[in-house]
Protein backbone atom coordinates (compact mmCIF):
# COMPACT_ATOMS: atom_id res chain seq x y z
CA UNK A 1 0.00 0.00 0.00
CA UNK A 2 0.95 3.32 -0.89
CA UNK A 3 0.44 6.46 1.20
CA UNK A 4 -1.28 9.32 -0.10
CA UNK A 5 -2.26 11.88 2.72
CA UNK A 6 0.78 12.43 5.35
CA UNK A 7 0.83 15.39 7.25
CA UNK A 8 3.77 16.85 6.75
CA UNK A 9 5.00 14.71 3.17
CA UNK A 10 3.96 14.95 -0.22
CA UNK A 11 5.03 12.24 -2.47
CA UNK A 12 5.96 13.27 -6.21
CA UNK A 13 5.80 9.71 -7.66
CA UNK A 14 7.40 9.00 -11.25
CA UNK A 15 5.51 7.43 -14.37
CA UNK A 16 3.09 4.00 -13.63
CA UNK A 17 5.15 1.06 -14.98
CA UNK A 18 4.42 -2.07 -14.69
CA UNK A 19 7.07 -5.14 -13.85
CA UNK A 20 7.17 -8.82 -13.35
CA UNK A 21 7.73 -10.55 -9.78
CA UNK A 22 8.08 -14.31 -10.38
CA UNK A 23 6.45 -14.22 -14.14
CA UNK A 24 3.25 -11.99 -11.71
CA UNK A 25 2.33 -8.55 -13.41
CA UNK A 26 2.70 -5.65 -10.31
CA UNK A 27 2.65 -1.79 -10.72
CA UNK A 28 5.46 0.33 -9.87
CA UNK A 29 6.42 3.87 -9.93
CA UNK A 30 9.63 4.97 -11.67
CA UNK A 31 11.65 6.50 -8.86
CA UNK A 32 10.96 3.35 -6.87
CA UNK A 33 13.56 0.41 -5.51
CA UNK A 34 12.38 -3.14 -6.23
CA UNK A 35 12.20 -3.69 -2.68
CA UNK A 36 9.80 -0.48 -2.26
CA UNK A 37 7.56 -1.51 -5.10
CA UNK A 38 7.58 -4.97 -3.98
CA UNK A 39 6.71 -4.04 -0.61
CA UNK A 40 3.77 -1.66 -1.76
CA UNK A 41 2.39 -4.82 -3.50
CA UNK A 42 2.42 -6.45 0.00
CA UNK A 43 5.21 -8.94 -1.23
CA UNK A 44 7.82 -9.04 2.10
CA UNK A 45 9.13 -12.55 1.22
CA UNK A 46 11.57 -11.61 -1.46
CA UNK A 47 14.03 -15.00 -1.48
CA UNK A 48 15.54 -17.66 -0.02
CA UNK A 49 18.42 -18.39 1.86
CA UNK A 50 21.15 -20.44 0.36
CA UNK A 51 21.67 -23.25 2.98
CA UNK A 52 18.59 -23.34 5.14
CA UNK A 53 15.83 -22.53 2.75
CA UNK A 54 15.07 -19.59 5.30
CA UNK A 55 12.54 -17.04 3.89
CA UNK A 56 14.42 -13.90 3.30
CA UNK A 57 13.30 -9.99 3.04
CA UNK A 58 15.09 -6.83 3.41
CA UNK A 59 16.50 -5.38 6.36
CA UNK A 60 18.28 -2.19 6.06
CA UNK A 61 16.70 -0.67 2.80
CA UNK A 62 19.99 1.11 2.21
CA UNK A 63 22.36 -1.51 0.76
CA UNK A 64 24.48 -2.58 3.26
CA UNK A 65 22.96 -5.81 4.49
CA UNK A 66 22.88 -8.02 1.71
CA UNK A 67 19.60 -9.58 2.89
CA UNK A 68 17.40 -8.32 -0.31
CA UNK A 69 19.13 -10.16 -3.30
CA UNK A 70 16.92 -11.58 -5.77
CA UNK A 71 17.44 -12.28 -9.59
CA UNK A 72 16.54 -9.29 -11.42
CA UNK A 73 16.56 -10.03 -15.55
CA UNK A 74 18.46 -13.24 -15.08
CA UNK A 75 21.57 -11.49 -12.90
CA UNK A 76 21.55 -12.96 -9.43
CA UNK A 77 22.86 -10.74 -6.43
CA UNK A 78 21.04 -7.97 -7.20
CA UNK A 79 20.39 -5.70 -3.86
CA UNK A 80 16.66 -4.83 -4.80
CA UNK A 81 16.63 -2.02 -2.13
CA UNK A 82 18.76 -0.06 -4.06
CA UNK A 83 17.86 -0.78 -7.64
CA UNK A 84 15.15 1.18 -9.02
CA UNK A 85 12.54 -0.48 -10.37
CA UNK A 86 12.39 -0.48 -14.28
CA UNK A 87 9.28 -0.96 -17.20
CA UNK A 88 8.88 -4.44 -17.77
CA UNK A 89 12.06 -5.25 -15.30
CA UNK A 90 11.84 -9.51 -14.65
CA UNK A 91 12.46 -9.87 -10.72
CA UNK A 92 12.56 -13.26 -9.36
CA UNK A 93 13.07 -14.43 -5.98
CA UNK A 94 16.55 -16.14 -5.79
CA UNK A 95 17.38 -19.82 -4.77
CA UNK A 96 20.87 -20.74 -4.04
CA UNK A 97 23.52 -18.73 -4.29
CA UNK A 98 23.46 -17.46 -8.07
CA UNK A 99 25.89 -18.12 -10.18
CA UNK A 100 27.27 -15.43 -12.73
CA UNK A 101 26.81 -15.58 -16.34
CA UNK A 102 30.01 -17.81 -17.67
CA UNK A 103 32.52 -15.41 -19.39
CA UNK A 104 32.43 -16.65 -22.81
CA UNK A 105 29.58 -18.02 -22.47
CA UNK A 106 31.49 -21.16 -21.48
CA UNK A 107 33.55 -22.39 -24.30
CA UNK B 1 44.39 7.13 -12.36
CA UNK B 2 42.38 10.48 -11.00
CA UNK B 3 44.03 12.43 -9.20
CA UNK B 4 41.90 15.19 -7.01
CA UNK B 5 42.60 17.76 -3.84
CA UNK B 6 40.17 16.43 -1.68
CA UNK B 7 37.60 13.76 -1.57
CA UNK B 8 34.82 13.41 0.53
CA UNK B 9 33.30 10.01 1.01
CA UNK B 10 29.37 10.63 2.00
CA UNK B 11 26.90 13.15 1.58
CA UNK B 12 25.42 13.88 5.25
CA UNK B 13 25.25 16.52 7.15
CA UNK B 14 28.60 15.38 7.80
CA UNK B 15 30.02 14.94 4.38
CA UNK B 16 28.47 18.09 2.99
CA UNK B 17 29.58 20.01 5.67
CA UNK B 18 32.95 18.83 5.09
CA UNK B 19 32.74 19.81 1.49
CA UNK B 20 31.06 23.16 1.88
CA UNK B 21 33.84 24.24 4.46
CA UNK B 22 36.99 22.95 1.93
CA UNK B 23 35.15 24.74 -0.86
CA UNK B 24 34.55 27.93 1.24
CA UNK B 25 38.45 27.79 1.40
CA UNK B 26 39.29 27.42 -1.65
CA UNK B 27 40.28 23.71 -2.36
CA UNK B 28 38.72 21.81 -5.12
CA UNK B 29 36.19 19.05 -3.28
CA UNK B 30 34.80 16.30 -5.10
CA UNK B 31 32.27 14.06 -2.74
CA UNK B 32 31.32 10.54 -3.21
CA UNK B 33 27.76 9.22 -2.11
CA UNK B 34 26.38 5.94 -3.08
CA UNK B 35 22.63 6.93 -2.70
CA UNK B 36 21.67 9.28 -6.14
CA UNK B 37 20.51 11.98 -3.90
CA UNK B 38 22.59 13.51 -1.43
CA UNK B 39 21.74 14.16 2.44
CA UNK B 40 22.44 10.78 4.32
CA UNK B 41 20.06 10.10 6.92
CA UNK B 42 18.54 13.55 7.01
CA UNK B 43 16.46 12.97 3.83
CA UNK B 44 13.93 10.55 5.59
CA UNK B 45 13.78 13.09 8.93
CA UNK B 46 10.74 14.59 8.64
CA UNK B 47 10.51 16.61 12.45
CA UNK B 48 12.20 19.66 13.64
CA UNK B 49 15.95 19.41 14.77
CA UNK B 50 17.02 20.02 17.87
CA UNK B 51 20.10 22.09 19.07
CA UNK B 52 21.25 25.29 17.91
CA UNK B 53 19.91 27.85 15.63
CA UNK B 54 24.05 27.54 13.87
CA UNK B 55 22.85 24.02 13.29
CA UNK B 56 19.21 24.97 11.84
CA UNK B 57 17.60 23.62 14.79
CA UNK B 58 13.82 24.44 14.42
CA UNK B 59 14.46 23.13 11.16
CA UNK B 60 12.89 19.65 9.52
CA UNK B 61 15.75 17.44 8.97
CA UNK B 62 15.20 17.14 5.31
CA UNK B 63 14.87 21.00 4.67
CA UNK B 64 18.24 20.84 5.90
CA UNK B 65 19.86 18.25 3.51
CA UNK B 66 18.45 20.76 0.94
CA UNK B 67 19.87 24.08 2.03
CA UNK B 68 23.34 22.17 2.56
CA UNK B 69 22.75 20.66 -1.36
CA UNK B 70 21.73 24.19 -2.85
CA UNK B 71 24.29 25.63 -1.17
CA UNK B 72 26.67 22.91 -2.41
CA UNK B 73 25.93 23.27 -5.87
CA UNK B 74 26.32 26.88 -6.13
CA UNK B 75 30.08 26.65 -5.93
CA UNK B 76 32.02 25.91 -8.78
CA UNK B 77 34.66 23.88 -6.95
CA UNK B 78 32.79 21.20 -6.31
CA UNK B 79 32.26 18.06 -8.08
CA UNK B 80 29.23 15.80 -6.80
CA UNK B 81 29.67 12.62 -7.79
CA UNK B 82 26.15 10.55 -7.03
CA UNK B 83 25.28 6.64 -6.89
CA UNK B 84 28.96 5.85 -6.67
CA UNK B 85 30.15 3.23 -3.45
CA UNK B 86 33.78 3.78 -2.34
CA UNK B 87 34.47 0.00 -2.05
CA UNK B 88 38.32 0.74 -0.85
CA UNK B 89 41.23 2.46 0.21
CA UNK B 90 44.47 1.24 -0.88
CA UNK B 91 47.38 2.58 2.01
CA UNK B 92 50.16 1.77 -0.50
CA UNK B 93 49.60 4.13 -3.03
CA UNK B 94 46.69 6.16 -1.70
CA UNK B 95 44.08 4.91 -4.43
CA UNK B 96 40.53 4.64 -3.90
CA UNK B 97 38.40 2.19 -6.04
CA UNK B 98 35.22 3.39 -6.37
CA UNK B 99 31.70 1.64 -8.50
CA UNK B 100 30.32 4.27 -10.06
CA UNK B 101 27.15 2.66 -12.36
CA UNK B 102 29.05 -0.60 -13.01
CA UNK B 103 32.11 0.97 -14.07
CA UNK B 104 35.11 0.92 -11.30
CA UNK B 105 37.28 3.55 -10.91
CA UNK B 106 40.34 4.78 -9.53
CA UNK B 107 41.03 7.95 -7.81
CA UNK B 108 43.87 9.32 -5.57
CA UNK B 109 43.05 12.40 -3.55
CA UNK B 110 45.89 14.50 -1.31
CA UNK B 111 43.32 14.41 0.87
CA UNK B 112 40.82 12.49 2.39
CA UNK B 113 37.76 13.20 4.29
CA UNK B 114 35.68 9.69 5.76
CA UNK B 115 32.06 10.99 6.74
CA UNK B 116 30.47 7.45 5.65
CA UNK B 117 28.04 7.82 8.63
CA UNK B 118 26.70 4.29 11.09
CA UNK B 119 25.15 1.28 10.15
CA UNK B 120 22.19 0.06 12.13
CA UNK B 121 22.91 -2.94 14.73
CA UNK B 122 21.24 -5.44 15.17
CA UNK B 123 19.84 -8.32 18.04
CA UNK B 124 19.97 -11.81 18.13
CA UNK B 125 16.44 -13.75 19.37
CA UNK B 126 15.05 -16.57 17.54
CA UNK B 127 13.43 -15.75 14.22
CA UNK B 128 15.35 -12.69 13.92
CA UNK B 129 15.70 -13.51 10.08
CA UNK B 130 12.06 -13.30 9.28
CA UNK B 131 10.53 -11.20 6.76
CA UNK B 132 9.25 -8.25 9.27
CA UNK B 133 11.80 -7.73 10.98
CA UNK B 134 13.32 -4.94 9.68
CA UNK B 135 15.76 -2.02 11.02
CA UNK B 136 14.29 1.48 11.58
CA UNK B 137 16.15 3.14 8.93
CA UNK B 138 14.56 0.85 6.58
CA UNK B 139 11.36 1.19 7.51
CA UNK B 140 11.79 5.12 7.57
CA UNK B 141 12.99 4.85 4.14
CA UNK B 142 10.12 3.17 2.78
CA UNK B 143 7.69 5.78 4.29
CA UNK B 144 9.47 8.68 4.22
CA UNK B 145 10.97 8.45 1.04
CA UNK B 146 8.99 6.19 -1.32
CA UNK B 147 5.48 6.82 0.91
CA UNK B 148 5.08 3.01 1.22
CA UNK B 149 3.00 2.28 3.91
CA UNK B 150 5.59 -0.43 5.88
CA UNK B 151 3.57 -2.28 7.77
CA UNK B 152 -0.31 -2.75 9.85
CA UNK B 153 1.25 -2.54 13.25
CA UNK B 154 4.47 -3.07 14.49
CA UNK B 155 6.38 -3.72 17.80
CA UNK B 156 9.67 -1.29 18.07
CA UNK B 157 12.44 -2.25 20.22
CA UNK B 158 14.43 0.53 21.80
CA UNK B 159 13.26 3.28 23.37
CA UNK B 160 16.08 5.96 22.15
CA UNK B 161 15.39 8.78 20.06
CA UNK B 162 15.55 6.85 16.99
CA UNK B 163 12.94 4.13 18.24
CA UNK B 164 10.85 6.91 19.61
CA UNK B 165 11.06 9.29 16.57
CA UNK B 166 10.08 6.31 13.88
CA UNK B 167 7.20 5.43 16.73
CA UNK B 168 5.95 8.39 15.95
CA UNK B 169 6.52 8.97 12.04
CA UNK B 170 5.04 5.59 12.14
CA UNK B 171 1.49 6.68 13.75
CA UNK B 172 1.55 9.93 11.12
CA UNK B 173 1.64 7.09 8.36
CA UNK B 174 -1.73 5.18 9.61
CA UNK B 175 0.34 3.00 11.12
CA UNK B 176 0.33 0.90 14.45
CA UNK B 177 2.75 0.80 17.31
CA UNK B 178 1.90 -2.34 19.68
CA UNK B 179 4.68 -0.75 21.90
CA UNK B 180 7.72 0.09 22.23
CA UNK B 181 10.39 -2.22 24.24
CA UNK B 182 13.18 -0.81 26.14
CA UNK B 183 15.84 -2.88 28.48
CA UNK B 184 17.19 -0.28 30.24
CA UNK B 185 14.55 0.72 33.41
CA UNK B 186 14.30 4.02 32.08
CA UNK B 187 13.99 5.48 28.53
CA UNK B 188 17.45 6.77 26.79
CA UNK B 189 15.75 9.09 23.58
CA UNK B 190 14.56 12.78 24.97
CA UNK B 191 11.35 12.99 26.99
CA UNK B 192 9.26 15.33 24.15
CA UNK B 193 9.53 12.34 21.72
CA UNK B 194 8.41 10.01 24.24
CA UNK B 195 5.39 11.85 25.46
CA UNK B 196 4.16 12.49 21.95
CA UNK B 197 3.45 8.66 21.23
CA UNK B 198 2.60 8.01 24.84
CA UNK B 199 -0.25 10.33 24.24
CA UNK B 200 -0.83 8.76 21.61
CA UNK B 201 -1.81 5.81 23.21
CA UNK B 202 1.60 3.64 22.65
CA UNK B 203 2.68 1.73 25.39
CA UNK B 204 6.50 2.21 26.75
CA UNK B 205 7.46 -0.86 28.42
CA UNK B 206 10.81 -0.33 30.47
CA UNK B 207 12.63 -3.53 31.14
CA UNK B 208 11.40 -5.51 28.54
CA UNK B 209 12.84 -7.47 25.45
CA UNK B 210 11.84 -9.14 22.28
CA UNK B 211 12.09 -13.07 23.12
CA UNK B 212 10.89 -14.85 19.86
CA UNK B 213 9.62 -13.86 16.73
CA UNK B 214 6.72 -15.85 15.40
CA UNK B 215 5.79 -16.57 11.97
CA UNK B 216 6.32 -19.42 9.17
CA UNK B 217 7.28 -17.03 6.05
CA UNK B 218 6.66 -13.67 7.78
CA UNK B 219 6.00 -11.92 10.80
CA UNK B 220 2.98 -12.64 12.54
CA UNK B 221 4.16 -11.74 15.86
CA UNK B 222 6.38 -11.41 18.71
CA UNK B 223 6.48 -12.86 22.38
CA UNK B 224 8.38 -10.58 24.76
CA UNK B 225 9.11 -10.67 28.40
CA UNK B 226 10.47 -8.67 31.56
CA UNK B 227 13.82 -8.44 32.53
CA UNK B 228 15.48 -7.58 36.19
CA UNK B 229 17.70 -5.91 37.53
CA UNK B 230 20.75 -8.00 35.86
CA UNK B 231 19.12 -7.94 32.67
CA UNK B 232 18.32 -11.53 32.72
CA UNK B 233 14.34 -12.47 31.58
CA UNK B 234 11.89 -12.94 34.67
CA UNK B 235 10.54 -16.41 34.75
CA UNK B 236 6.97 -17.20 33.29
CA UNK B 237 6.98 -12.90 32.32
CA UNK B 238 6.34 -13.72 28.74
CA UNK B 239 3.34 -11.99 26.37
CA UNK B 240 2.11 -12.60 23.22
CA UNK B 241 1.84 -9.76 21.11
CA UNK B 242 0.70 -9.45 17.70
CA UNK B 243 2.33 -7.67 15.00
CA UNK B 244 3.63 -7.79 10.90
CA UNK B 245 6.53 -5.95 11.84
CA UNK B 246 9.19 -6.10 14.35
CA UNK B 247 11.06 -2.93 13.75
CA UNK B 248 14.85 -2.71 15.29
CA UNK B 249 16.09 0.58 17.04
CA UNK B 250 19.03 -0.66 18.68
CA UNK B 251 21.43 1.87 18.11
CA UNK B 252 24.18 2.37 15.39
CA UNK B 253 28.04 1.96 15.07
CA UNK B 254 29.90 3.70 12.85
CA UNK B 255 30.83 2.88 9.67
CA UNK B 256 34.68 2.65 9.48
CA UNK B 257 35.81 0.19 6.96
CA UNK B 258 37.29 2.52 5.13
CA UNK B 259 39.49 3.53 8.05
CA UNK B 260 40.44 0.40 8.85
CA UNK B 261 41.64 -0.41 5.83
CA UNK B 262 43.74 2.50 5.61
CA UNK B 263 45.45 1.18 8.52
CA UNK B 264 44.13 4.24 11.07
CA UNK B 265 44.44 3.33 14.72
CA UNK B 266 41.23 2.67 16.21
CA UNK B 267 39.49 2.28 19.57
CA UNK B 268 36.45 0.48 20.57
CA UNK B 269 34.21 3.00 23.15
CA UNK B 270 30.87 1.52 23.66
CA UNK B 271 29.61 5.09 24.12
CA UNK B 272 30.38 6.04 20.57
CA UNK B 273 29.04 3.19 19.09
CA UNK B 274 32.07 0.95 18.53
CA UNK B 275 35.28 0.87 16.84
CA UNK B 276 36.35 4.71 16.10
CA UNK B 277 39.46 6.50 14.95
CA UNK B 278 41.49 8.47 16.77
CA UNK B 279 41.61 11.52 15.58
CA UNK B 280 43.49 15.63 16.57
CA UNK B 281 41.51 18.50 17.22
CA UNK B 282 40.91 19.29 13.21
CA UNK B 283 39.65 15.58 13.16
CA UNK B 284 42.81 14.01 11.37
CA UNK B 285 43.26 10.52 12.03
CA UNK B 286 46.96 9.22 12.87
CA UNK B 287 47.22 9.06 9.27
CA UNK B 288 48.47 12.25 7.84
CA UNK B 289 45.89 13.38 5.49
CA UNK B 290 43.14 11.08 6.51
CA UNK B 291 40.30 12.83 8.22
CA UNK B 292 36.88 11.15 9.56
CA UNK B 293 33.56 13.45 10.77
CA UNK B 294 30.39 12.55 11.30
CA UNK B 295 28.59 9.59 13.16
CA UNK B 296 31.97 7.55 11.72
CA UNK B 297 33.80 9.31 13.82
CA UNK B 298 31.53 8.41 16.89
CA UNK B 299 27.74 8.25 16.63
CA UNK B 300 26.30 11.29 17.83
CA UNK B 301 23.94 13.63 15.93
CA UNK B 302 23.97 15.62 12.58
CA UNK B 303 24.24 18.76 14.42
CA UNK B 304 27.18 17.47 15.52
CA UNK B 305 28.10 15.87 12.42
CA UNK B 306 27.97 19.19 10.63
CA UNK B 307 30.68 21.17 12.69
CA UNK B 308 32.93 18.29 13.07
CA UNK B 309 32.50 17.68 8.76
CA UNK B 310 33.38 21.52 8.82
CA UNK B 311 35.91 21.37 11.02
CA UNK B 312 37.12 18.30 9.07
CA UNK B 313 37.32 20.27 5.65
CA UNK B 314 38.50 23.33 7.20
CA UNK B 315 41.87 21.68 8.58
CA UNK B 316 42.36 19.10 5.67
CA UNK B 317 41.96 23.09 2.88
CA UNK B 318 44.60 24.11 5.73
CA UNK B 319 47.18 21.40 5.28
CA UNK B 320 46.73 21.91 1.18
CA UNK B 321 47.72 25.74 2.16
CA UNK B 322 44.44 27.54 1.38
CA UNK B 323 44.32 29.74 4.66
CA UNK B 324 42.93 32.81 5.35
CA UNK B 325 43.43 35.15 8.30
CA UNK B 326 39.47 34.37 9.60
CA UNK B 327 40.23 31.01 9.98
CA UNK B 328 42.10 30.60 13.55
CA UNK B 329 39.00 32.10 14.68
CA UNK B 330 36.50 30.22 13.02
CA UNK B 331 38.42 26.81 14.33
CA UNK B 332 37.71 28.59 17.87
CA UNK B 333 34.39 28.84 16.67
CA UNK B 334 33.43 25.83 15.38
CA UNK B 335 35.41 23.82 18.25
CA UNK B 336 33.71 25.99 20.92
CA UNK B 337 30.17 25.02 19.05
CA UNK B 338 30.93 21.23 19.45
CA UNK B 339 31.42 21.74 23.53
CA UNK B 340 28.16 23.53 23.61
CA UNK B 341 26.25 20.94 21.76
CA UNK B 342 27.79 18.26 24.19
CA UNK B 343 27.06 20.52 27.34
CA UNK B 344 24.52 19.48 29.80
CA UNK B 345 22.67 15.91 30.34
CA UNK B 346 22.48 14.99 26.99
CA UNK B 347 25.90 14.98 26.22
CA UNK B 348 27.25 12.91 29.21
CA UNK B 349 27.31 9.79 27.29
CA UNK B 350 29.25 11.68 24.13
CA UNK B 351 31.65 13.29 26.65
CA UNK B 352 32.50 10.31 28.60
CA UNK B 353 33.26 8.17 25.52
CA UNK B 354 35.40 11.32 23.95
CA UNK B 355 37.11 11.44 27.62
CA UNK B 356 38.31 7.65 26.86
CA UNK B 357 39.61 8.09 23.52
CA UNK B 358 43.69 8.67 23.29
CA UNK B 359 45.24 11.38 21.54
CA UNK B 360 46.47 10.43 17.96
CA UNK B 361 50.22 10.93 18.98
CA UNK B 362 49.99 8.18 21.78
CA UNK B 363 49.47 5.48 18.79
CA UNK B 364 51.81 6.83 16.24
CA UNK B 365 50.50 3.88 13.58
CA UNK B 366 51.20 6.15 10.62
CA UNK B 367 51.56 4.80 7.18
CA UNK B 368 53.16 6.84 4.48
C1 LIG C 1 15.24 8.58 13.28
C2 LIG C 1 16.42 9.49 13.47
C3 LIG C 1 16.21 10.72 14.07
C4 LIG C 1 17.28 11.60 14.26
N1 LIG C 1 17.02 12.83 14.81
C5 LIG C 1 18.02 13.73 14.96
C6 LIG C 1 17.77 15.07 15.51
O1 LIG C 1 16.64 15.44 15.86
N2 LIG C 1 18.82 15.91 15.61
C7 LIG C 1 20.08 15.54 15.22
O2 LIG C 1 20.99 16.36 15.32
N3 LIG C 1 20.33 14.29 14.72
C8 LIG C 1 19.34 13.38 14.58
N4 LIG C 1 19.61 12.12 14.07
C9 LIG C 1 20.99 11.71 13.82
C10 LIG C 1 21.52 12.16 12.49
O3 LIG C 1 20.66 11.82 11.44
C11 LIG C 1 22.88 11.52 12.24
O4 LIG C 1 23.69 11.70 13.37
C12 LIG C 1 23.56 12.20 11.06
O5 LIG C 1 22.80 11.98 9.88
C13 LIG C 1 24.99 11.72 10.85
O6 LIG C 1 25.52 12.35 9.73
P1 LIG C 1 26.67 11.74 8.85
O7 LIG C 1 26.89 12.69 7.73
O8 LIG C 1 27.80 11.41 9.73
O9 LIG C 1 26.12 10.34 8.34
P2 LIG C 1 24.89 9.96 7.37
O10 LIG C 1 23.81 10.96 7.44
O11 LIG C 1 24.56 8.55 7.71
O12 LIG C 1 25.53 10.00 5.92
C14 LIG C 1 26.54 9.11 5.49
C15 LIG C 1 26.44 8.98 3.99
O13 LIG C 1 27.58 8.31 3.50
C16 LIG C 1 27.21 7.47 2.45
N5 LIG C 1 28.24 6.41 2.34
C17 LIG C 1 28.63 5.54 3.32
N6 LIG C 1 29.61 4.74 2.89
C18 LIG C 1 29.85 5.11 1.61
C19 LIG C 1 30.76 4.63 0.62
N7 LIG C 1 31.64 3.63 0.87
N8 LIG C 1 30.74 5.21 -0.61
C20 LIG C 1 29.88 6.22 -0.88
N9 LIG C 1 29.00 6.71 0.02
C21 LIG C 1 28.98 6.16 1.25
C22 LIG C 1 25.86 6.95 2.86
O14 LIG C 1 25.12 6.52 1.73
C23 LIG C 1 25.24 8.17 3.53
O15 LIG C 1 24.47 8.94 2.65
C24 LIG C 1 18.58 11.21 13.87
C25 LIG C 1 18.79 9.96 13.26
C26 LIG C 1 17.74 9.11 13.04
C27 LIG C 1 18.00 7.78 12.35
S1 LIG D 1 18.08 -4.61 2.59
FE1 LIG D 1 20.11 -4.43 3.25
S2 LIG D 1 21.16 -4.48 1.36
FE2 LIG D 1 19.13 -4.38 0.74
Amino acid sequence: MRLSNHPILTFRRGEKISFFFNGQPLEAYLGETIAASLHAAGIYHLSDSAEKHRARGFFCAIGQCSSCMMLVNGRPNVKTCTTLVKPGMVVESQQGKGQLPLWNNGK
Amino acid sequence: MEQREIVVIGGGPAGLSAALQAAHSGARVTIIEGEKRLGGQLIKQTHMFFGSHKQHAGTRGIDIATLLENELRALPNVEIILGATVLGYYYEDGALTIEDHEAFRLMIPKRLIVASGASEKFLAFPNNDLPGVYGAGAVQTLMNVYGVKPAQRVLMIGAGNIGLIVSYQLLQAGVEVAAVLEAAPQISGYLVHASKILRLGVPILTRHSIKEALGKHTVEGAIIHRLDDRWQPVPHSEQQITCDTICLAVGLSPLCDLLWQAGCAMQYIAELGGYVALRDEGMQTSVPGIYVAGDAAGVEEASAAMVEGSLAGLSAALSLGYNSPADEELTAELRQQLDDLRAGPGGAKIRSGLEKLHPTADNPKEVT
